[in-house]
């Protein structure tokens, strides 16, 4: 490299600055291009008929009036796909033990939760398709169904796969130091909770959604999708359906939210690509609502019995439980379901010093829909338990939370240092990012004003949470157990004749900003203005190879790779300009779209001269320069498994005592995601976030019915959190720039979700505690708030 | 997500759409706002032979007074009654609980009528009629009749309207517009279909309630008139507290029905509190 380097020491034009985000108008304006905007010549529509019951053997399918209806083109079974797709099985290498069946896009023989695909019904319109799907009979032989998670594991619950001895998925340990011997102490305190973590999942915007069209001429298959990981999917495509991978390109447009939902292997979603392949037509398909509850992934399913003991002194000395999880009846594949517990294991009591701490988590099998990642794997369930029971303990040893907090949070100066669990952890901050909670919610006065308002019959609480996040993760995630999906992501910058750049990335936009961030930096360390800036990502057959988005690793991992590019692209730059303008490239710089004098700022010559020169009129360069305009470069996380994050958190809400309605009053953030690219997309990220896990945490759950029916399927039974109720987010940033990466990012996508369950649960805790009652089942709604309140001394 | 094939009809006048209602062999529905029928339509909860859309019928928008009561014409729109001055003169208590009707996107579509017609449990709307004294004008092709609201609601989506019949306005008598009145609901989210709510209305604007009526809703298959409650509270000072206890207790012993996220527990413990509050809130 022979240019000057970008420096950090001085605010960015861009980076570091609240830019506008250069999509918003075109959404706005009504032209975004999301799947079922796209429209195929010859194109049918797909419709599913999905299982009625949780469990039963296939005896039959009579698809003969469905097939007679006008304008129905084709049906297909299960069957009908053998030969077709090659099955997948959701495990990993590194998840030791992991088991799970093969699965197939439709049922074969038996369906194993109520909404699996069973038929495909192919016309000339949806409706059709809805019609004749109505029109199938399925004569099907009802088997007993596992739906209870507690009783998965029993010896007369059925087992849901044949070819294994139990309904156990995986199970793993962790034990650290010994436990037992804090017990045995007589100069501790141990605080023992159940927590039950209810089942709810990620509902976008945009529903799940695919075309796919085949092109027999040349073995070419299309999808165009609306997910996060295009490269992994294109993978998958191609193995399963048995096309040269290189033959399938898979495009995403807009996406209208993702959440971790639109990252997995969904049946209808393969079945459709293999029907296209069969028919040699596009078929579109496009999950309704209904559908979408009942297939797109559900999320947590926990129950964990848990304990933590602390020193009178207020030093926690172990922490111990047990977490069961229910995941549905097949692994999810590729990622696996066997993550988030795996998460929770790692994570629980990220933030702090535990000496001791001994776990074990099952992950077992149920006749329900599947339970894979989404947004905050694991993260609220590790938070919520860690920081409940610790909320508990400071009652017991008649500490203030926040004390107990500050006496056993992982000090600012000892980074780099390890986890109890053996997670390295570097550049975190959790006591700065205490203190500044502290300050900015004025916890003393609000303390004050809690117990003033109790006399008047008032019942307000305060909950905390320190948190950990994983972001930016390492091929340690998933590569390594023989995934395919990658960890590393590419960008590729050219610098177009006009004087302006494109940038092509791996990493993808659903609807977060990610675009903007990446044009923020290309702009920024490049030069030019933002507007002179054209940005595409999506697209398996135009940009470089990459794992998209997940985990928190946009702006991080694709971030740093157009840093990196866009410095390349920099120096190729100056090495041209400084033939052409009798310089030494390290004597010029680029600047709003010019090549400057490095010391005098004075312009030497516009980019897009410089381009035109190039790119026409090559003559007037010296024969033996061969000059390059476009640099890619890659980059991934090597020096760590994953690179941290840390926050901190608290909400104020007000219990109603009468209704077990609970009104958030006030919610704080303080995070620590490194360097911050753009304050507002940080802050919709954390703010966005947060409104997930307040959903978590009070309204959202899918319910099933003991037979395993799904009970809520409509947004009128499945609450999402809504404007109205949502408090004023109040965000704070300490920005500790990792030291894994030349800009510093960290993730920001999942602290909100992965910190606000707790500070909810422990803001009613805190309520409930001097009343005699506690509740740790999650959402917490007025149902089961009166439930216990029934017990409370008022 | 698509509703199956339908014939769709849309008649410009009354007694053409009665002149369709008329076929006895086939499924039809007429539609209003369609804030809840599209929905289930799209879901095939509903699958009609015929759709009779009510939207062009002019004669049924109106708001009118008609010697002692206001007439309101069945596809009056929430928003409309909610800008009525006719309304907002006579029946202040309307005015008041519009607004914990769902969200002004529904409120600008849905209709009176449409709400009576489907009586669903949780509406807030049937109630406030039965508080009223409101009776629902129903019209077939050959006769007119008219229902007190009271005796209009007979379940969960049931009403005493016949298939061949049609809301075509709901009659309120000016003078029964309480001097007091008071509401309540429990929602989780504002708009929802409430967990549980309470009107509440007294006929003496003095001291003590009189000829009062205690409307519960959301907690059973169709509005639950207490007259426990309401005797009760006859003839006592607003607050007087004995009085007021005694009615709230009175709401147990009733049958309360479960929802898809609350007991029958809840429902009745939700049901007193509603009726604690719109006791304690009373107005006007």
């Amino acid at each position: 490299m022979t240019g000057p380097k970008f420096s950090f020491d001085k605010p960015g034009k861009y980076i570091g600055q609240p830019t506008e985000r250069p999509d918003t108008r075109r959404l706005l304006k009504g032209r975004g291009k999301f799947v079922d905007d796209i429209q195929l010549p010859r194109m049918l529509h797909a419709a599913f008929l999905r299982s009625p019951v949780a469990h039963a053997k296939i005896k039959s399918i009579d698809t003969s009036i469905a097939e007679n209806i006008k304008g129905v083109v084709k049906i297909l079974k299960g069957t009908d796909f053998i030969g077709i797709v090659e099955p997948y099985v959701g495990v990993l290498s590194h998840l030791a033990g992991l088991r799970s069946a093969p699965q197939m896009p439709l049922a074969v023989d038996t369906v194993r939760w109520q909404g699996e695909p069973v038929v495909m019904v192919i016309a000339n319109s949806r409706a059709i398709a809805e019609d004749a799907a109505s029109e199938i009979i399925l004569d099907l032989e009802d088997l007993p169904a596992a739906t209870n998670t507690e009783k998965a594991l029993d010896k007369d619950e059925p087992v849901i796969h044949s070819e294994f001895d139990s309904n156990l998925a995986w199970e793993r340990t962790v034990d650290v130091g010994n436990v037992d011997e804090v017990y045995a102490r007589d100069d501790v305190v141990t605080v023992e909770k159940q927590f039950l973590f209810g089942r709810h999942t990620g509902v976008t915007l945009e529903a799940r959604a695919t075309i796919a069209n085949y092109d027999p001429s040349e073995n070419q298959l299309d999808i165009y999708y609306s997910g996060q990981a295009p490269h992994m999917m294109q993978f998958i495509y191609a193995k399963h359906l048995d096309i040269p991978e290189e033959n399938v390109r898979v495009t995403a447009h807009d996406v209208g939210g993702a959440f971790g939902i639109k990252v997995h292997t969904y049946g209808d979603e393969i079945a459709t690509a293999a029907a296209a392949k069969l028919m040699e037509r596009p078929i579109k398909f496009l999950a309704d609502r209904y559908e979408s509850f009942m297939s797109d992934i559900h999320a947590r399913d926990h129950v964990i019995n848990s304990k933590m003991t602390v020193s009178k002194d207020g030093k926690i000395l172990a922490l111990e439980y047990d977490d069961l999880t229910g995941i549905g009846p097949f692994s999810m594949y590729p990622r696996t379901s066997a993550i988030e517990a795996n998460q929770v294991l790692n994570l629980t009591g990220g933030p702090y010093t535990i000496p001791n701490y001994r776990a074990n988590a099952k992950v077992v099998f149920q006749n329900k829909n599947m339970m894979c990642q989404y947004r905050a794997v694991g993260h609220p369930i590790a938070m919520a338990l860690c920081d409940g029971l610790l909320e508990e303990a400071a009652a017991a040893i008649n500490l203030d939370s926040v004390e107990l907090r500050k006496r056993n949070l992982i000090p600012d100066d000892t980074y780099p240092t390890t986890s109890t669990t053996g997670m390295k952890l570097d550049d975190l901050s959790h006591q700065k990012a205490l203190s500044k909670l502290i300050e900015m919610m004025d916890y003393e006065k609000l303390k004050k004003e809690n117990a003033d308002l109790k006399k008047q019959g008032m019942y307000r609480g305060i909950g905390f949470c320190s948190m950990i996040e994983v972001t930016n993760p390492s091929p340690m995630f998933y590569g390594i157990g023989g995934a395919p999906i990658a960890s590393q992501d590419g960008a590729t910058i050219r610098l177009d004749a006009g004087g302006g750049i494109h940038v092509a990335s791996s990493v993808t936009e659903q609807g977060q900003g990610t675009n903007a961030v990446l044009a923020q930096v290309a702009a920024d360390v490049f030069g030019v203005d933002m507007d002179r800036v054209q940005v595409t990502t999506g697209d398996t057959k135009t940009t470089p190879y990459g794992g998209g988005t997940w985990a928190s690793r946009g702006a991080g991992i694709g971030g740093e790779a157009v840093y990196l590019a866009a410095e390349a692209l920099k120096d190729q730059v100056l090495d041209v300009a400084g033939v052409m303008l009798q310089s030494k490239p390290e004597d010029l710089n680029i600047d709003n779209g010019h090549v400057i004098d490095n010391l005098s700022k004075e312009k030497r010559m516009s980019l897009a001269d410089l381009a035109r020169t190039v790119y026409y009129r090559g003559n007037e360069l010296p024969s033996d320069m061969s000059p390059e305009l476009i640099a890619t470069r890659h980059f991934r996380v090597t020096d760590t498994p994953f690179v941290f994050t840390n926050g901190a958190m608290a909400a104020h809400v007000e219990l109603d005592i009468e209704t077990g309605i609970v009104k958030i009053l006030n919610f704080w953030a303080v995070e620590d995601c490194g360097r911050v690219i753009n304050p507002m997309l940080v802050d919709e990220q954390i703010r966005g976030g947060v409104v997930q896990g307040i959903g978590h945490a009070l309204y959202e759950e899918c319910l099933y019915s003991d037979d395993g029916q799904l009970l809520n399927t409509t947004l009128a039974d499945y609450l999402v959190p809504m404007a109205t109720e949502m408090p004023e987010i109040h965000v704070g940033h300490i920005e500790t720039p990792t030291k894994t990466s030349v800009l510093g990012a960290k993730g920001a996508g999942e602290a909100g979700t992965g910190g606000a369950p707790a500070c909810i649960i422990n803001a009613v805790n805190d309520i409930l505690r001097p009343l005699g009652v506690t509740n740790y089942q999650i959402p917490m709604t007025p149902n089961r708030l009166l439930d216990t309140l029934r017990s409370a001394k008022i | 997500m698509k509703s199956s094939a339908f014939q769709y009809e849309l008649p410009e006048d009354l007694s053409s759409a009665l002149k369709l209602l008329n076929s006895n062999d086939l499924d039809i529905l007429p539609l209003a706002g369609g804030q809840s029928l599209m929905p289930m339509m799209n879901f095939r909860v509903a699958q009609p032979d015929i759709l009779i859309d009510l939207n062009k019928i002019d004669s049924l928008k109106n708001i009118t007074i008609e010697g002692d009561y206001v007439r309101i014409g069945s596809m009056v729109r929430y928003c409309e009654l909610e800008q009525s001055e006719i309304i907002q003169k006579h029946f202040p208590l309307i005015i008041h609980v519009i607004p914990y009707i769902a969200h002004s996107a529904i409120r600008n579509r849905g209709t009176l009528g449409g709400s009576v017609s489907l009586a669903d449990p949780a509406a807030e709307m049937p109630s406030v009629l039965i508080t009223l004294n409101a009776s629902i004008e129903l019209s077939s092709s050959n006769s007119t009749r008219s229902v007190n609201a009271e005796d209009f609601f007979k379940g969960i989506f049931e009403t005493v309207r016949k298939s061949n019949e049609l809301v075509t306005s709901i009659n309120i008598p000016v003078s029964s517009m309480p001097k007091k009145f008071g509401f309540y609901e429990v929602t989780r989210r504002h708009g929802d279909y409430a967990i549980a709510g309470a009107v509440v209305t007294s006929d003496n604007g003095q001291d003590n309630f009189n000829d009062t009526r205690v409307v519960l809703f959301a907690v059973s298959t169709k509005p639950m008139r207490v007259p426990k409650s309401e005797a009760a509270l006859n003839g006592n000072n607003f607050n007087n507290q004995d009085s007021i206890n005694e009615a709230i207790d009175a709401v147990t012993g009733n049958s309360f029905e479960r929802d898809l996220h609350n007991d029958e527990t809840t429902k009745e413990t939700l049901a007193k509190v509603s009726l604690k509050r719109a006791i304690g809130g009373l107005n006007g």
